[in-house]
């Protein structure tokens, strides 16, 4: 995603693709769309104890335009879920999404009229989160586990061919981005 | 029908059912008053029907409350005849009072609710000056499509006398109208807009009776009984389960 | 002769000509104010939206602002964008099980949610708790009060500018949550406070802990008074913003800190005493102001006063059973950490398995099924952080919920936004939504 679709292969953008994604993921703007519980424990990851500064992650930009990553903090209701889906369609590429706490990515305890069960219902998620709700540390393994992800993004054309395998294999994120 | 009826003599061939029922006295009760209906016996199981499958679905059975008789205990006569004194079709518009677990709940008849809580609110002897909370309840009975099933219960407290009651409007789904008190309390507000929202009840007078929770393109009235919780079944380790609602249960 | 409603403007601009029906001017787009001679920046009614995603609006709480330059001429709040549900979900769970889906209503005061909701169940039950499980609610419960006016003033001056107090604020908060981790095992939601008793008692070694805590929330007050409570800025932006009287309040049904800074001292656990209440020592600070300072100001006293009763209950608490003697009704399991986590004690996994079938049947019942509750409605008031919060339990004598309405303070005193911001700037709508301190989850449960 991104310009990058644009340039041309070959070896010079093997090390250019490293640096970008290195780039990217060291300063994850995120958005703020803190809705219930999880935001609180979102907010305890910005705060002192559990730094999100040090991932640079401490500019909670409130304009999704300057955002890369919106976690999605709480359960999306009815009324909502509109809104979820103008907030994500405003952020520019580069985007990803992490599905914080078990209402975010499915809906959680609440599985009735009132709550979408999971926003993969409305937008693209890349990290799925659960608990209820996670503690900082887990938020910070999710995020680890993000950068892992952003770092192995392949860009340019042999990404268009790894696309265009789709052959997707279910590993779990936690052996699959484990270091 | 109404009154509590006589309790069958407990089932001793299961050891639990053996122990002490966990009804307590309290000030105004004996043990066997239930104001609410029968005391239903036994943990699990049916009873009344052969469908032991339990996918009949939550049984529920709402029955009406009982009258409760003079003196109320308390200050609640001190309540209610400070009300007929100042109101004087207090005994047309409340149809029923109910006192269980110290609190007494008045039975209004909804023509004569505005000019009770107006009572209420400015009588000297009353002044019940804050609207604590006004909500619904749905008391849905399948076998009884005529009573008025939509009730909108009105908490008021009286801060200068530390009191607090009770009043209850019966609707039914067909003609649901209830006068509004936001021209009493302003703090109505919001509470009725909610009841409309989940219960359908419309208050009539009501500044801007919208909903308030769900979408404003919304279909129904959600927390009515007939009204499904919604939700996905559930997978998980190769077994689905259902919503809670069309889960197996009895009582 | 003109007729009143004829242009003034001259001809040479707008062709006209007359007719039998009168005089025909020729318009083309654009020039309609120059016919009228109307003034049309005065009639332009400016609506912005402060939508439901945004930093300053506390949560997902929707503004919708008519302005007139920078002045608030029209306020209306829009909520329900975290309707979940709750009070249906609990009709289908057991009594024990609606603790947990009560807990998230308000997620910054999750005990006041369970003790609101477990004292209705148990005065429709008609039992009492044992004393020490009373001591242990109370002390939650304060140590709540604090951490919920800690966010209240971290997010309160994030919104306003102040980023140290939302560090100083999260900080001082994270304390508090230390000490709910060593008691209930949870950061948040901690579905403790059960119909009976408590979860499980407290561990040892909470008397030093939670004196450490004391000692260092005392540090932290200090801290925040040096920091706000002095300084300039801060009480340039709180004094005289967002004024609400005694009338107002009530007649809005607005209770908690925002009736007491308007002057009127009414708490809940003075006027109707619950789980010793009266016992304590402690006061209700008001001010008389009513305004956004005066709740400040209240707000940081009570957080004082939450601390003298925690001291208090420390000093009183007796060892004792935390959970009611009735086997009917009392959760039938001590849980205890095991090699794979926490779970029900060895012993009573010995009891039920080993020695008696009884047993096992009757924990499986009362696990699966729930207690039985007599039929008959309750409404119990507790006071929450942010007012009156209170509980109509309704019961038809079965295992589940009949009805459960939770009488929210946020979102009552949300109604209270239009009357506070009305005539301000928008920069002090800001400020009087954030003295109101609500809490959206709590608002539209």
């Amino acid at each position: 995603m991104g310009l990058e679709e644009k340039l041309p292969d070959g070896v010079l953008l093997a090390s250019v693709e490293k640096l970008v994604n290195w780039t990217r993921k060291s300063s994850l703007w995120p958005a703020t769309f803190g809705l219930a519980c999880c935001a609180i424990e979102m907010m305890t990851f910005g705060a002192p104890r559990y730094d999100s500064a040090r991932f640079g992650m401490e500019v909670f930009r409130a304009s999704p335009r300057q955002a890369d990553l919106m976690i999605v903090a709480g359960r999306v209701s009815q009324k909502m879920a509109p809104v979820l889906r103008q907030i994500y369609d405003q952020m520019p590429e580069p985007r990803w999404v992490l599905a914080m706490g078990v209402c975010a990515s499915s809906g959680g305890m609440f599985n009735n009229y009132a709550i979408v069960q999971g926003v993969d219902h409305v937008v693209p998620v890349d990290m799925y989160l659960p608990g209820c709700p996670p503690r900082p540390e887990m938020l910070i393994d999710a995020i680890l586990k993000l950068h892992h992800k952003i770092m192995n993004e392949p860009l340019g054309p042999k990404r268009a061919k790894r696309l265009a395998d789709q052959k997707v294999e279910l590993v779990p994120s936690s052996v699959k981005y484990a270091r | 029908m109404g009154g509590p009826t006589e309790r069958p003599v407990p089932d001793d061939s299961t050891p639990e059912q053996s122990a002490a029922h966990i009804e307590r006295a309290t000030v105004s009760q004996g043990p066997n008053d239930s104001p609410f209906g029968v005391e239903r016996h036994g943990m699990f199981g049916v009873a009344g029907s052969g469908d032991t499958s339990g996918f009949g679905g939550l049984v529920r059975e709402p029955q009406p409350e009982p009258d409760a008789e003079r003196p109320y205990g308390g200050f609640f006569d001190e309540i209610f005849d400070n009300l007929t004194a100042a109101y004087p079709q207090t005994a047309q518009g409340v149809s029923k009072v109910v006192v269980y677990r110290d609190e007494m709940t008045l039975h209004v008849r909804r023509e004569h609710l505005i000019g009770i809580v107006k009572t209420l609110r400015n009588d000297p002897s009353l002044r019940f000056e804050l609207c604590s909370s006004v909500s619904g309840v749905d008391y849905y009975n399948p076998n009884d499509a005529a009573t008025n099933r939509l009730h909108a219960v009105y908490h008021l407290t009286s801060m200068t006398y530390r009191w607090r009651v009770r009043l209850e409007v019966a609707v039914s789904v067909d003609d649901p109208h209830v006068p509004s008190v936001t021209r009493l309390y302003p703090t109505a507000d919001w509470q009725e807009r909610e009841a409309w929202d989940m219960f359908g009840i419309i208050f009539d007078g009501h500044p801007a009776l919208t909903r308030v929770l769900m979408p404003d393109d919304w279909d129904g009235h959600p927390q009515r009984k007939d009204y499904p919780l919604g939700g996905i079944p559930v997978q998980y380790k190769g077994a689905t389960i259902p919503p809670p609602d069309e889960r197996r249960a009895y009582k | 002769m003109r007729e009143e409603w004829e242009c003034t403007v001259s001809d040479a601009y707008v062709p006209s000509r007359p007719t039998t029906e009168g005089r025909v001017y020729n318009l083309s787009g654009g020039d309609w104010e120059q016919v009228l001679g109307t003034d049309p920046i005065a009639e332009e009614r400016l609506v912005l939206n402060m939508g439901p995603q945004h930093p300053s609006t506390h949560g997902v709480l929707r503004l919708v602002l008519e302005l007139e330059g920078e002045t608030v001429t029209d306020a209306r709040v829009v909520v329900g964008y975290l309707h979940t549900g709750i009070e249906k979900n609990t009709e289908f769970r057991t009594w024990t099980q609606g603790v947990t889906f009560l807990t998230r209503a308000d997620y910054l005061s999750p005990f006041f949610n369970e003790t609101a909701y477990c004292m209705g169940v148990e005065r429709l039950l008609g039992v009492e708790v044992p004393s020490r499980a009373q001591l242990i609610r109370v002390l939650m419960m304060e140590i709540n009060r604090l951490s919920s006016h800690w966010v209240w003033l971290a997010t309160g001056g994030m919104e306003l500018g102040a980023l140290t107090a939302m560090t100083n604020g999260f900080r001082a908060r994270e304390k508090c949550l230390d000490v709910f981790e060593m008691i209930t095992g949870l950061r948040m939601n901690h579905a403790y406070i059960r119909p009976g008793g408590v979860a499980q008692d407290l561990p040892d070694g909470y008397d030093e802990k939670i004196r450490d805590w004391l000692r260092e929330m005392y540090q932290e007050l200090t801290g925040v008074n040096k920091l706000l409570t002095g300084q300039t800025v801060w009480v340039n932006r709180l004094k005289d913003v967002g004024w609400i009287g005694v009338e107002g309040c009530l007649a809005l049904g607005v209770t908690g800190p925002i009736l007491r800074a308007a002057g009127l001292p009414w708490d809940l656990r003075k006027t109707e005493p619950y789980l010793g209440y009266e016992t304590f020592d402690f006061e209700v600070p008001t001010d008389d102001r009513g305004d956004c300072w005066s709740r400040f100001v209240v707000r940081v006293a009570e957080m004082y006063e939450s601390l003298k009763i925690v001291a208090q209950v420390l000093d009183r608490l007796e060892p004792g059973p935390t959970m009611i003697d009735d086997p009917k009704i009392a959760w039938p399991a001590k849980l205890a950490m095991g090699p794979d986590g926490m779970g029900n004690s060895l012993e009573h996994v010995q009891k039920i398995m080993n020695t008696s079938m009884e047993s096992l049947i009757h924990h499986f019942k009362l696990v699966t099924e729930g207690f039985r509750v007599p039929p008959g409605q309750v409404y119990q008031t507790v006071e929450s952080p942010r007012g009156e919060l209170g509980a109509h339990v309704v019961s038809d004598g079965g295992t589940r919920p009949y009805r459960v309405h939770f009488r929210e303070p946020s979102f009552i005193n949300l109604q209270a936004t239009a009357t506070m911001s009305i005539g301000g700037m928008i920069a002090d709508v800001i400020a009087s939504v954030a003295s109101i301190d609500p809490v959206m989850g709590g608002c539209d449960r």
